[in-house]
C-alpha cells in the first residue's frame, strides 16, 4: 500500500468520527458536567454547505456565518436546550445532553426516524458512534410535534459514566 | 399542422420543473414533457431533509419540495405532457414526441431545455445478473415510491451520498444492511450520513469490492474482497456475507443522447460523470436554441439541479425577449450565487472547478 501523507480520518474509515477527531473540531463541545440545563451538541466536522441549525435556532445560539460551509458553533451561554435544531438538522447530527439529570444519570435527546418509536418508560439499548451497545436507557418522552416534520426527538436517561460515548439508541425490532 | 411552443422542456425532474417555472413566470409559453406517468423525476423518492440554506429550502424533505414545485406549475398553468417520450430533435427546433406509446407528435420550439437527468452505473461481477442485484436508486424507488422492500439483508456497493442515504432508507424501511463496501481507501459520502448508518450498526469496508454474487435463482450470498492500491483483489481476504440483495451505488452517467443526436458539442468531464454537452454560463449549448440543466450537464444533486434549472429557464426566456435586462440579471445572479454556495467547501469545490472548466473551454 502507498503511504498516505496524512493520517486517514477515522470518520472516512469507520464512518463515524473518533472522540479525538471530535475533540479537535471547533464544532464539537460536550456540555460541562456542572451545567444544569440541556445543551445542543453538534457532530458536523466536515464543512458541508448547510445551515438550518443556525436559521432554526430561536436564541441565535448557533453560528455558521456567511460562508455556509463554515462549521457550526454553539454558544452555550445562549443555548436553552429547546431542541428545535435537533430535528432541523438534515444530517441528524445534533442532540441535546446534560451530565446530571438525576443521581448518576445523564440525559440525552436525539433525533430518531425509525419505526416503531419507543414509548415513555420503555427500557432501550443505548449505542455509541460505532453502533455498539453501551448501556440501557429509560425513555422519558418522545417528541413528535408537527414542526419537527416527522423526525421524532427521543429523550432518554442513562448512566452518566457513559456520558460522552452514548449518542443514540438501537433500532427497535419490527412489529409486523 | 405542427404545434408550436416558445419553450419545450424535456424532463420534469427538479431541473426541468424549475426551468419551466422560471420560463413561464417570465411570460413564455411552456410545454413540459416527461416520459414517466408522474412528474417530479427522482424528487418523490427523496424522503430525507435536504441540505443547504433557507434559500435552497434546506431542512425540507425532497418529497415536499417536489409537491411545492408541482403546485407552482399548476398555478402558472404550465402545460405538462406525461407518458410522453422525446425521441429526437430535428433542425435544432423540432421536438419529436411519442405520446402514450401510441401517437407521434412534433412540436416546433423556439427554445428547448434538456433536463433529462442521469442513469445509474452498473458494475459487473460473476452473478451480477441474478435477481436481487440492482441499482441503489432502483431499490430506493421500490421502497419509497412503491413501498416494496425488495429484500431483507442488503449489501451496498459504494459509499457516496447515494449509497449511504439509500442504506439509511433501507433501514428505515425495515431492512438490514450487512455492509457498505467502498473501493476507494476512504469513504465518499458526507460524514453525517456515514455516521448515521454507522451508529445504526452498519459496518463499512474501505478498499473493498464485491467479488461475486452466489445463488441459484436469486442472490443468496455475496463475497467481498479487499483490493490493493492498484485495485486488484488481495487473495485470502475474501469474506462471504449472507445477503439476498446487492445494491450498486457506483455513480451516475448523464443522459446525453438527445443532446448529442441533436448535434450539441461534447465535453469530457470525468468528475461530472463523463461526456456532457458543452454549455456556457447561461446553460446554453453549442446549439443556440438548446439549453441544458441538471444531471445532463454534469451529475450533482437535486438542490444544484433546481438552481441550474432556474438559470436555464431565465436564460431561455430572456433570449426570447422576455424580462428586461435588470430583471434577468437580478434573477440569474441570485440563482448563480445560490448555486456557488452549494458548490463550495471540501465536497463542492471540485465540482465548481469542473463546471468552470466546461464554461471556460473554447468551442470548435
Amino acid at each position: 500500500m502507498q503511504e498516505r501523507e496524512q493520517r486517514e480520518m477515522e470518520l472516512k474509515q469507520s464512518g463515524a468520527p473518533s472522540l479525538q477527531e471530535l475533540h479537535e473540531s471547533p464544532c464539537y463541545q460536550l456540555p460541562p458536567k456542572e451545567r444544569r440545563a440541556l445543551a445542543a451538541v453538534i457532530e458536523c466536522i466536515e464543512g458541508i454547505p448547510c445551515n438550518p441549525c443556525e436559521t432554526s435556532c430561536p436564541q441565535g445560539a448557533i453560528t455558521v456565518g456567511d460562508e455556509i460551509t463554515n462549521l457550526p458553533v454553539v454558544d452555550l451561554e445562549k443555548c436553552t436546550g429547546c431542541g428545535i435544531c435537533v430535528a432541523a438538522c438534515p444530517g441528524l447530527a445534533i442532540y441535546l445532553k446534560k451530565y446530571l439529570f438525576k443521581e448518576n444519570l445523564a440525559y440525552i435527546a436525539f433525533p430518531f426516524e425509525y419505526l416503531p418509536l419507543p414509548e415513555e418508560g420503555q427500557t432501550v439499548h443505548m449505542v455509541d458512534r460505532l453502533g455498539h451497545m453501551v448501556c440501557d436507557g429509560t425513555v422519558l418522552r418522545v417528541v413528535k410535534i408537527k414542526k419537527n416534520d416527522r423526525t421524532a426527538v427521543v429523550h432518554v436517561s442513562y448512566p452518566n459514566e457513559f456520558y460522552e460515548e452514548v449518542v443514540n439508541m438501537q433500532r427497535l425490532p419490527r412489529t409486523d | 399542422m405542427m404545434l408550436e411552443r416558445e419553450v419545450v422542456v424535456v424532463g420534469a425532474g427538479p431541473a426541468g420543473l424549475s426551468a419551466a417555472l422560471e420560463a413561464a413566470r417570465a411570460g413564455a409559453s411552456v410545454l413540459l414533457v416527461d416520459e414517466n406517468s408522474k412528474p417530479g423525476g427522482q424528487l418523490f423518492k427523496q424522503i430525507h431533509k435536504f441540505f443547504g440554506s433557507r434559500d435552497h429550502r434546506a431542512g425540507v424533505r425532497g418529497i415536499d419540495i417536489g409537491a411545492q414545485l408541482l403546485d407552482e406549475a399548476q398555478q402558472l398553468d404550465i402545460e405538462v405532457w406525461l407518458d410522453a417520450e422525446v425521441c429526437g430533435i430535428f433542425n435544432q427546433c423540432d421536438v419529436w414526441i411519442v405520446r402514450d406509446k401510441d401517437r407521434s407528435v412534433t412540436v416546433r420550439a423556439r427554445r428547448i431545455i434538456l433536463a433529462t437527468g442521469a442513469t445509474e452505473n452498473a458494475i459487473n461481477f460473476p452473478g451480477w445478473s441474478l435477481p436481487g442485484v440492482m441499482g441503489a436508486g432502483a431499490a430506493q424507488t421500490m421502497i419509497n415510491l412503491h413501498r416494496v422492500l425488495p429484500g431483507q439483508r442488503f449489501l451496498m456497493v459504494g459509499s457516496g451520498n447515494v449509497g449511504v442515504i439509500v442504506s439509511y432508507q433501507l433501514l428505515q424501511a425495515g431492512g438490514s444492511v450487512e455492509a457498505i463496501v467502498e473501493a476507494a481507501p476512504r469513504l465518499g459520502g458526507y460524514g453525517v450520513h456515514t455516521a448515521k448508518v454507522r451508529r445504526a450498526g452498519v459496518p463499512f469496508y474501505t478498499s473493498h469490492t464485491v467479488l461475486e454474487a452466489r445463488g441459484t435463482d436469486h442472490v443468496e450470498s455475496a463475497t467481498i474482497v479487499q483490493i490493493d492500491s492498484a485495485w486488484k483483489p488481495i487473495g485470502g481476504t475474501e469474506k462471504e456475507l449472507s445477503v439476498d440483495t446487492i445494491c450498486i451505488a457506483a455513480g451516475l452517467t448523464p443522459l446525453v443522447e438527445l443532446a448529442f443526436a441533436a448535434g450539441c458539442e461534447s465535453f469530457y468531464s470525468p468528475l461530472l460523470g463523463g461526456m456532457v454537452p458543452w454549455h456556457d454560463r447561461s446553460m446554453r449549448t453549442s446549439i443556440p436554441s438548446i439549453y441544458i440543466a441538471g444531471d445532463i450537464s454534469g451529475v450533482e444533486e437535486a438542490s444544484t439541479a433546481m438552481e441550474e434549472g432556474r438559470m436555464a429557464g431565465l436564460s431561455a426566456a430572456h433570449s426570447l425577449g422576455y424580462l428586461d435586462h435588470e430583471q434577468f440579471t437580478t434573477g440569474f445572479q441570485a440563482a448563480e450565487a445560490r448555486m456557488l454556495a452549494l458548490r463550495s467547501g471540501m465536497f463542492g469545490q471540485k465540482r465548481r472547478d469542473a463546471k468552470a472548466a466546461i464554461i471556460a473551454h473554447e468551442r470548435g
